[in-house]
């Protein structure tokens, strides 16, 4: 097969910046490191950050998943993993487990990731400061001076508004005890699988090139006030209509037509897995 | 019995410019009021030096331009001061010139020790921030995290400046001019700062907020010892509030003493003028 790329899109020179960057934002956890975004063949604001450092550190023995809001074939997932196997020909896989690198857009797979694996997550907003410091130079002063009033203000606006904070997601993160951290807009469900995670999270923001990093291992730990400690979301004792699960993030899905609403997984290859275990264990109850 | 001083300031300089041969010398150097003819170098604060005791309130006055502002800026490190040293009296800054800490170490000195209250509340307040959160903003940054101590201490204050309570939730920008400087000085206060700098509070407000804001200084004061140093232009305000004055002209302060004294009989000509022009 003749390609007509460079291996992985990027010339050698881009990936070479890209993964320096990197191997600083995992010296430093949790500090965004500014890079130089390149124009890609999708828009920015679309998942640019994140394939850009996916194909950057992409190799011909990787094997890759891609997920968007938890689902493996929304169409955001399916063309960049179509991009990326036009442009390596690596194996794309929906399997957590099999995936050696798995690019995302807010969550983090159900399935606990392990050791070896890369975690690489597509960030619109890297600053969690930006809320209150418009200033790009003064939100870096003040993360040089570890000043984070602004990021514990907003929690502490949204308790006196409405009696609890109310971040849906991108809730801010202390990442070893150093530097505030956005976490991209996963739910805060997802939060807790950041702290001391097995596998390397890398997180890009093409539009504000910015990369950062959480390596394996790290404390990560939500922000929360002495007197209301950090919750996530509940589904008051809801299962996933489709596999049963009760323990994992659901979607509520609200059918106008037959004024029902229902609950499903939202991470779609899990849920599947779920459903296929199932069938499989009935099975060998009936032909054992 | 004289107490220790609480803040020392000694020979402070602010220069914005490059400076030339024409004035780099401070002996030599011909300027027009406060800058070099030559290279356009403004001197804004020169060789000052001052100290301010416990409980005492210290008055700043001089026509605009003169430096005062540019002096509080100094102090509360929203300016770097070019020269000088500023020594506080507290335990973990014994005997350490506080404008060679480190900017993480500063910041410390403005959470902990120093109040700012400035003449445009949207420098001082984030407009866009319930009352309430701009005064924990202040609280946070001095490293409470128990939102419920935090709102009682907020309310507190708020209740002490004659803010309505019922509008603690709102944001200042919804608020006249004069209940925004109120939210400001409840901000200013809520660490317990045990030095707190006014700079010209009272200015653009009507006259009888301008009283009740004087009122609740004076109370401030009273009540809770803290020290400050109120800048304005108003001679008035001044009488009022300072136990001592400096003036200030051109960067320089050309008189201090007693505030009666200075107001009542004015040694340098320029202070003549200011106090004679009183109407």
């Amino acid at each position: 097969m003749t390609r007509l790329h460079h291996f992985a899109f990027f010339d050698e020179g881009s990936k070479k910046e890209i993964r320096r960057t990197i191997l600083k934002a995992i010296s430093i956890p949790g500090y965004q490191v500014p890079f130089s975004s390149r124009e890609m063949p999708i828009a920015r604001g679309w998942g640019t950050g994140g394939l850009q450092v996916t194909l950057s550190i992409i190799g011909k023995d990787d094997v890759l998943k891609v997920i968007d809001q938890g689902s493996d074939e929304s169409v955001n997932a399916v063309n960049i993993k179509k991009l990326v196997e036009k442009t390596t020909g690596i194996a794309i896989t929906e399997g957590t487990a099999e995936a050696t690198i798995i690019q995302s857009r807010h969550r983090i797979p159900e399935q606990p990731l392990t050791e070896g694996q890369v975690l690489v997550l597509q960030v619109p907003a890297p600053e969690p400061l930006r809320s209150v410091e418009k200033s790009e130079r003064q939100t870096k002063i003040l993360h040089a001076e570890e000043e984070y009033s602004g990021a514990w203000l907003q929690l502490f606006e949204q308790i006196m508004k409405y009696g609890q904070t109310k971040t849906g997601a991108d809730h801010p993160v202390y990442v070893a005890d150093r530097y505030v951290m956005a976490p991209s807009p996963i739910p805060r469900f997802d939060n807790h699988k950041m702290n001391h995670s097995e596998a390397l999270i890398l997180l890009g923001a093409g539009r504000e090139k910015k990369i950062y990093a959480v390596p394996p291992y790290t404390d990560v730990r939500s922000l929360a006030f002495e007197d209301y400690p950090f919750t996530v979301e509940s589904f008051a004792e809801q299962a996933c209509h489709l596999c049963g699960s009760t323990d994992t993030f659901l979607d509520e899905i609200i059918d106008a037509d037959k004024d029902k609403v229902y609950y499903q997984c939202n991470d779609s290859h899990h849920c599947l897995a779920q459903v296929n275990g199932a069938i499989q264990g009935k099975g060998d109850i009936s032909y054992a | 019995m004289r107490d220790e001083p609480i803040l020392q300031v000694q020979r402070l300089e602010k220069v914005f410019g490059r400076s030339c041969s024409h004035c780099q010398h401070q002996d030599t150097r011909q300027l027009e009021k406060n800058f070099c003819p030559y290279c356009g170098t403004v001197y804004a604060c020169r060789n000052i030096s001052f100290e301010l005791f416990p409980g005492e309130i210290l008055g700043i006055v001089g026509e605009s331009g003169s430096g005062k502002s540019t002096l509080m800026q100094c102090l509360y490190f929203d300016e770097t001061a070019t020269g000088g040293e500023m020594f506080i009296n507290h335990e973990d800054f014994k005997e350490k010139n506080i404008f060679a800490l480190s900017n993480q170490q500063k910041r410390y000195v403005r959470n902990h020790i120093l109040g700012m209250v400035y003449q445009n509340p949207a420098k001082g307040l984030k407009m866009n921030f319930s009352s309430i959160g701009n005064i924990a903003e202040k609280l946070i940054a001095a490293g409470n995290r128990h939102v419920g101590e935090m709102e009682r201490v907020g309310t507190e204050l708020l209740d002490k400046v004659h803010l309505p309570l019922f509008r603690m939730k709102e944001e200042p920008k919804r608020f006249s001019g004069g209940m925004q400087q109120r939210v400001q000085i409840a901000k200013a206060l809520s660490n317990y700062p045990p030095i707190l700098f006014l700079d010209e509070v009272t200015t653009g407000l009507d006259l009888s907020v301008q009283a009740s804001v004087l009122d609740l200084i004076k109370t401030i004061q009273r009540e809770m010892g803290i020290s400050m140093i109120v800048v304005s232009h108003d001679l008035a305000v001044i009488r009022m509030l300072a136990d001592r004055t400096m003036v200030m002209l051109n960067g320089e302060v050309i008189e201090k003493g007693l505030t009666d004294q200075i107001l009542e009989d004015p040694q340098d000509a320029y202070t003549q003028q200011l106090v004679y022009s009183l109407l």
